[in-house]
């Protein structure tokens, strides 16, 4: 949120979008229903450096994908900008792609390997088909997948060509969303360390979105931390691990489960998370959180900038730990 | 003295037969659960996990049938019951929580009447009374104003309140045993922890024997007693979770464990172990261990012969490197390393 000593390859500034869920007009005025509005993303700021990993972090519902979706232009803002920068490796505007969760979904079935990689080579003067080749043994895989189908793979398999797909428009910046959720712990090892070595060779900026603490760890420089569509914490990985500062970001990082607390009986968190149709007021944590006050149920709390990290919580600002 | 098991499994095998050939996807599965015990079952999707669930509680969809072995609950074997006395026992001896609740509720029917027709039927108590007990039931599980949502639809309740029914439903008949199959998998993390601390806590206070079946290390390590990992059909380790997690024997819960990223310890940044390859299909297991063709540490008796479990601390492991006779091999294998 702060402006880093370089520029950002990309920057979300006071972004938001709002959903209609009304139901169509004519039911509404039979039913004497009023309009329904979903604010899914609520004036989120951050920046990403280039060559930097910014993981957004939220259980269900935060905004992970929204946000995701707006930045590579599949999705309009309804309030707020994005401004993608300049990219010092090619001295051209970057450029984006996407990874998403089910490969499957996003991949026609009835094309060769090598056509879905290549429908996003831009440049004519490139041979598609040896370039596909090239690229999925760079992912692992051999040159001769080229000529399969997407459905002779394995789950793995099938991220590894989104990877590659990614890769053949050769991009500055990959939004990736929820890439390895669908995949076994040991196959998702492999993707993760893959998606790692490619991002410190190719020097590529990622968003990676993740519900997975642990994943996001593995990942990330810096964290944001979502919750009802804002983002309440945004910090450097360490920082955030060591000292996390909001209720939220705490309570996330007590209740996931840890390898190491055999029998650990922590008394879980309270609550679940609030119809995002009807939040709560002030901020949106308060009915969950064992630091609110009055002014938590009534005031949203601004985003407090500290040195290298922000966080929007009235207890951090009043210096309220208890 | 050592009680007798509640559950107690011996040399399971699951059959399915198909065009293509016989599939074995549980083969030779023995464990035991002793009452309040937790046992895990982990592995990777395609281990056989939920079929050995399935196979427990009789709901093994044919052609698929279980083909030998042994199922026992509290003494008596279960294994080969006419389907009504299976039915009798699903519910009342045996609850179950699967990942999706709505596998377990009827949309049709308000919660109070899945409740009161549960505690009715198992309990033989009368309306009145049974609907007293829904109401300390949806209590117990920590639905707020129980008695007011008892008459809601199960569609008007969270994902996560919609799994506290489902436990509820699950220990309404008190039950022997009660197997969870991926409980909290669709489950956010903090509804997740929620989930799995009342599971533990309701079986414990009723001496109840849990299968818990997950994918998720992290959930096992913190409420597991003991582990077994099963690998394309098999038990390839059991034992006290400690040991299974902690100081794992099989180099695939070896595997499995350096493969898990964590929230813990400062290996931030340190490189996720990596299996090569993916578990075998069931139509082309590996010859000897099924894990050789993957395992880093496999020598020449690994793809000729399947190691039986071997003893390894308090733990079996099926792994040849867990033999006496191939201790030598081990050790003569690591000694040119630690003389460098
Ligand atoms: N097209 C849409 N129309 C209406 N509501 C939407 C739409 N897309 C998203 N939403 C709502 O916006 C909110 C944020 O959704 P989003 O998919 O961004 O969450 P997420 O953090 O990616 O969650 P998940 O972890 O489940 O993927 C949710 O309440 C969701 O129901
Ligand atoms: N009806 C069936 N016909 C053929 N094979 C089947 C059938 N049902 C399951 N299988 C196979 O049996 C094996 C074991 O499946 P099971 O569902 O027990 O795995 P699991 O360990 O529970 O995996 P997951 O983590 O994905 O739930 C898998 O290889 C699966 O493909
Ligand atoms: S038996 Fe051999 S192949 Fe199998 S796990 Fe042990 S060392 Fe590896
Ligand atoms: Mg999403
Ligand atoms: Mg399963």
């Amino acid at each position: 949120m702060t402006a880093g000593p370089r520029p950002a390859l990309v920057r979300a500034d006071h972004l938001g979008r709002v959903f209609d869920v009304s139901k169509p007009w004519l039911n509404r005025v039979l039913e004497g229903e009023d309009r329904k509005l979903l604010h899914a993303v609520t004036d989120v700021s951050f920046e990403i450096a280039p060559n930097e990993v910014y993981a957004l972090v939220g259980e269900s519902g935060s905004g992970k994908s929204t946000i995701g979706k707006m930045i590579v232009g599949l999705l309009q803002p309804t309030a707020g900008d994005i401004a993608i920068g300049e990219s010092p490796r090619t001295g051209r505007s970057t450029r984006l792609q996407m990874i998403f969760q089910s490969p499957f979904a996003s991949m026609n079935p009835r094309w060769r390997v090598r056509d879905i990689i290549a429908e996003t080579i831009a440049d004519p003067s490139i041979d598609r088909g040896a370039r596909a080749g090239e690229l999925l043994e760079k992912v692992g895989l051999s040159a001769e997948d080229a000529e399969k189908f997407p459905h002779e793979f394995s789950g793995g398999q099938r991220q590894r060509i989104a990877v590659a797909r990614a890769l053949a428009a050769d991009p500055d910046f990959i939004v990736c969303d929820e890439p390895t959720s669908a995949l076994d712990v040991s196959v998702q090892a492999q993707v993760l360390n893959l998606m790692r070595d490619l991002q410190e060779e190719l020097a590529l900026s990622y968003l990676f979105i993740s519900h997975d603490l642990a994943v996001v760890r593995y990942m990330a420089d810096r964290i944001g931390v979502l919750y009802l569509g804002r983002l309440v914490e945004d910090a450097p990985r360490d920082a955030l691990f060591a000292e996390p500062l909001h209720p939220y970001t705490r309570m996330l990082l007590e209740a996931a489960p840890r390898l190491d607390a055999f029998g650990r009986e922590a008394p879980p968190p309270q609550g679940e998370i609030p119809d995002p149709i009807d939040p709560p007021s002030g901020c949106a944590f308060h009915p969950r959180c064992p630091l609110a006050n009055r002014r938590c149920k009534t005031e949203a709390p601004r985003t407090l900038a500290l040195e290298n990290r922000c966080v929007a919580c009235h207890a951090v600002e009043e210096g309220r730990s208890a | 003295m050592t009680q007798s098991p509640v559950l107690s499994v011996t040399d399971l095998v699951v059959e399915i037969p198909t065009r293509r050939g016989v599939l074995r996807p549980v083969d030779s599965v023995s464990f035991d659960i002793a009452a309040g015990e937790v046992l895990g079952v982990v592995g990777e999707s395609g281990a056989g996990k939920s079929m050995t669930g399935s196979a427990v509680i009789g709901l093994i969809d044919p052609p698929g049938r279980i083909a030998s072995g042994e199922v026992r609950l509290n003494g008596a074997r279960i294994d080969n019951l006419r389907p009504s006395e299976m039915r009798r026992i699903r519910g009342k001896r045996i609850g179950m929580v699967f990942q999706d609740p709505m596998a377990s509720l009827n949309p049709l029917l308000t919660v109070g009447d899945q409740l009161e027709e549960t505690i009715q039927v198992h309990l033989g108590l009368r309306r009145a009374e049974a609907r007293k007990r829904a109401i300390a039931a949806l209590e117990e599980v920590g639905i707020p104003a129980a008695d007011r949502r008892i008459d809601s639809y199960p569609h008007e309740f969270s994902g996560g309140m919609r799994q506290r029914v489902v436990i509820a439903l699950a220990l309404a008949a008190e039950p022997e045993m009660v197997i969870a199959d991926e409980p909290t998998t669709a489950l956010d993390v903090s509804v997740q922890a929620q989930i799995v601390a009342l599971l533990r806590r309701l079986c414990r206070e009723r001496g109840a024997a849990v299968m818990l079946i997950t994918h998720d290390m992290g959930v096992i390590a913190e409420t597991a007693d003991r582990v077994a990992v099963m690998y394309a059909g098999r038990v390839v380790e059991i034992g006290p979770v400690r040991e299974v997690v902690g100081a794992p024997s099989h180099p695939y819960s070896v595997g499995l464990m350096g493969a898990t990223p964590s929230t813990s310890g400062d290996a931030a940044s340190e490189r996720l172990k990596q299996i090569p390859g993916a578990m075998p299909r069931l139509l082309s297991i590996p010859s000897g261990c099924a894990f050789h063709p993957r395992c880093p540490r496999a020598f020449d008796t690994c793809d000729r012969e399947a190691p039986p479990l071997l003893r390894s601390g308090s733990s079996l492991a099926a792994c040849w490197l867990c033999s006496p006779d191939h201790q030598h091999l081990v050790q003569s294998a690591t000694l040119p390393e630690a003389i460098e």
